[in-house]
């Protein structure tokens, strides 16, 4: 099939391929080596020879079958699309109401909540300075607050992203409030979006609460009770958004995440669970960056290697256990300043590679997420995004539709083999726990971060009206940025300290020293004691600041 | 890099105050100072503003870098009062990370002498944080920088 139509036009010997490479030399002329953001060589063309070389000569199997290379489902997105999960949280819990049944009221199905820096770092709003309350997420220190951000919200019906780092407090508060309304646990459905501990202490160090192995215990409490209690609730995330905005390339983002998911399995196991039951309540999440084909493959490569992973590594028998599932959130680094409305361009270039690398769920930024948290208007264009690329666009009419693609399946098959090598190198550290114990993987990451920002400088990696195609600023496209009132924040706060003061001593004393016996005690459940401690009125800091004194303060790991 | 007077060597920090944790910013910015010949002071997140007065007056900084993703920057009015209150008025302080327009207006009301944007090129901050390093040793000293005794 390659021979050509008119041979006779060919000197006698040439191949049509010696042909192509021919005059495809003499057009380009020394043409550089082009590589990806992994490090893989990207070749001007791709054949069949390329994919049979790259190592996987087998056909493609189908969509919700092993090896999942094409989906995790058999209908994909032409079955159910993907969760259209928007992160919202800003100012106080009656702000978070107020923009949660707006979203409710267009028809989202699906709600996220994030706290406010105060709550992640495991402070109440009495001990922080009041100029940052509420400025990057919504400021909920205990039941009652969450009371009031879910008022006229069923929250038996709703999917709820928490980000919720260890030990979990926040969705303690939800908890509570299911429970006062008569709600059954066992229609709470969701996901703990910032349980991977393990990441907090690579990148993204919002979160350091808990010393390294109380984080661990913590983790492994909080998906057996979960298990137990709230079953339909997704207690472990695993998560590579935060490394690879760190820096890491998408290959090592993969590497490391899936690294961090054997690892949590693996812990499970050792504390007795079954990899049948606690698998398939595993979720992934992941960061999409504007280098677009390789995104694809990083997720078609991710999604294979978990598979094998869950059933030859973890001994998982059940195709439920193997099904990579995983959120996506368009990445916020490649976002710029200058020009802002360009972003809304790479935001919808970004958001196509994580369809057509077949997520679940799609988080797509906000155009002016590189000044402020969003505003409601970019938050809607960043909605619309998605479903201009669904419903105008019809990229969901095919399942895969890269799929046998020669230069896809071949950067599926490299970046495959590139990950098993980083993977590999954790492995021999001692598994994921033991390289970020000794800071192998915050130093790979440094090394990446600074070997892109050096690429930027350089110009080699164009970033439009940064280094090159720059034009007058135009500030009028960067509105004046509003933070939440300062009034309403005081009354909120106020609130808080004297609902505090009428608790009664000796009802927080013994919840406190509950949390303690639970921590002390091998067969104690800490987040068991986490979600008793919220019923009985203690707050997010009370919480943290007690379990920081039993299991160990998270300091930092000094990484040069 | 060099401006042809080896011999002055800025001392700088390169820290965040607040509740943000995100430090690639800073992590970088302090790489590329070492590597553009200054004395680096680098701290993890999180530092409070009495910590950072603190450390600026025992290490003897010229300037002061704070790298802000998520808002912390609306506390460096503070950090400025701070620093002229402990007599370190001739520390230059500077803001790198994202602040919009109208908060840096009131950065710089406060005294910040420059707020850097994403984009920013290291060369670039590397330049403006050794001119005002001279200007703090000037500022500081009473003497001609340089000339320092």
């Amino acid at each position: 099939m390659n021979q050509p139509i008119d041979p006779h036009l060919l000197a006698s010997t040439e191949t049509a391929r010696e042909r192509w490479q021919r005059e495809f030399d003499e057009g380009v002329g020394e043409a550089g080596v082009i590589a990806n953001v992994s490090g893989i060589p990207i070749q001007p063309l791709y054949t069949a020879a390329d994919r049979a070389a790259s190592g996987s000569d087998e056909l493609l199997g189908y969509p919700g079958q092993p090896d999942y290379t094409r989906g995790i489902y058999a209908t994909m997105h032409r079955g159910r699309t993907w969760t259209q999960r928007q992160l919202v949280g800003l100012g106080t819990p009656a702000d978070y109401n107020r923009r949660l049944l707006g979203l409710l009221d267009r028809g989202a199905t699906a709600i996220s909540l994030i706290p406010c820096n105060s709550v992640y770092r495991g402070l109440d709003m009495d001990s922080v300075e009041p100029e940052l309350l509420g400025t990057c997420g919504v400021v909920v220190n205990n039941a009652d607050h969450m009371d009031r951000c879910l008022a006229g919200v069923d929250v038996g019906r709703l999917s709820c992203a928490m980000n919720d780092p260890s030990p979990f407090t926040l969705l303690a508060f939800m908890l509570v409030t299911a429970e006062r309304r008569g709600i059954d646990w066992s229609r709470i459905t969701g996901t703990s979006n910032q349980s991977d501990y393990l990441s907090h202490y690579v990148a993204n160090h919002m979160f350091y609460r808990l010393s390294l192995p109380g984080a661990r215990r913590v983790l492994m409490d909080h998906i057996a009770w979960c298990r137990r209690f709230a079953p339909r609730w997704n207690p472990m995330s695993v998560v590579g958004q935060h490394m690879q905005q760190a820096g890491a390339t998408p290959a090592e983002a993969m590497a490391f995440t899936l690294a961090s998911a054997v690892q949590n399995a693996e812990d499970c196991i050792a504390r007795g669970m079954d990899p049948g039951e606690f698998l398939p309540r595993f979720t992934f999440f992941f960061d999409i960056s504007l280098s677009f084909f390789e995104e694809i493959a990083k997720f078609r490569a991710g999604r294979r290697i978990w598979a094998r992973l869950a059933r030859e590594r973890l001994g998982a028998r059940d195709e439920k256990s193997w099904r990579f599932k995983f959120h996506a959130q368009t990445s916020g680094v490649d976002l710029t300043r200058q020009q802002p409305l360009n972003n809304i361009a790479r935001i919808t270039a970004q958001a196509m590679a994580g369809i057509f690398g077949g997520l679940q769920s799609l988080h797509t930024d906000s155009y002016d997420e590189v000044f402020q948290v969003p505003s409601e208007a970019a938050a809607r264009i960043a909605v619309a995004t998605q479903n201009i690329l669904r419903e105008e666009a019809h990229l969901t009419d095919v399942i895969d539709p890269l799929g046998g693609s020669f230069y896809v399946e071949s950067l599926t098959d490299q970046m495959e083999a590139k990950i098993l090598a980083i993977m590999t190198t954790i492995d021999d550290a001692g598994g994921m726990y033991r390289a970020v114990e000794a800071g192998l993987v915050q130093r790979m990451i440094g090394a990446s971060a600074m070997r892109f920002q050096r690429k930027v400088e350089s110009g080699e990696q164009v970033v439009v009206g940064v280094n090159k195609y720059q034009a007058d600023d135009d500030a009028a496209n960067r509105p004046p940025v509003e933070r939440p009132d300062a009034a309403a924040m005081q009354r909120h706060l106020d609130d808080f300290r004297a609902a505090k003061a009428a608790r009664p001593a000796v009802a927080v004393a013994k919840a406190l020293d509950d949390l303690t016996r639970a921590a002390d005690s091998e067969d104690g459940n800490v987040f068991g004691a986490v979600v008793d401690g919220a019923r009985a009125g203690l707050t997010n800091e009370e919480i943290c600041t007690r379990l920081r004194r039993d299991l160990g303060y998270g300091q930092p790991l000094a990484i040069v | 890099m060099t401006d042809g007077n080896d011999d002055f060597r800025p001392r700088v920090l390169v820290t965040k105050i607040g509740l943000d944790g995100h430090d690639r910013g800073s992590r970088i910015v302090a790489a590329a100072c070492r590597d553009a010949g200054m004395e680096v002071i680098y701290t993890p997140p999180w530092q409070s503003i009495p910590a950072v007065v603190k450390l600026a007056l025992e290490e003897d900084v010229d300037v002061v870098g704070i790298s802000s993703l998520a808002t912390d920057h609306l506390i460096v009015p503070k950090l400025m009062t701070a620093l002229r209150d402990a007599g370190l008025g001739n520390v230059r302080v500077v803001v790198g990370g994202i602040v919009p327009d109208n908060e840096e207006r009131l950065l710089i009301d406060s005294g910040v002498r420059q707020v850097f944007h994403p984009g920013s090129t290291m060369d670039e901050i590397t330049t403006r944080m050794r001119e005002y390093a001279r200007e703090a040793r000037r500022a500081g000293a009473g003497v001609d920088a340089e000339n320092p005794t």
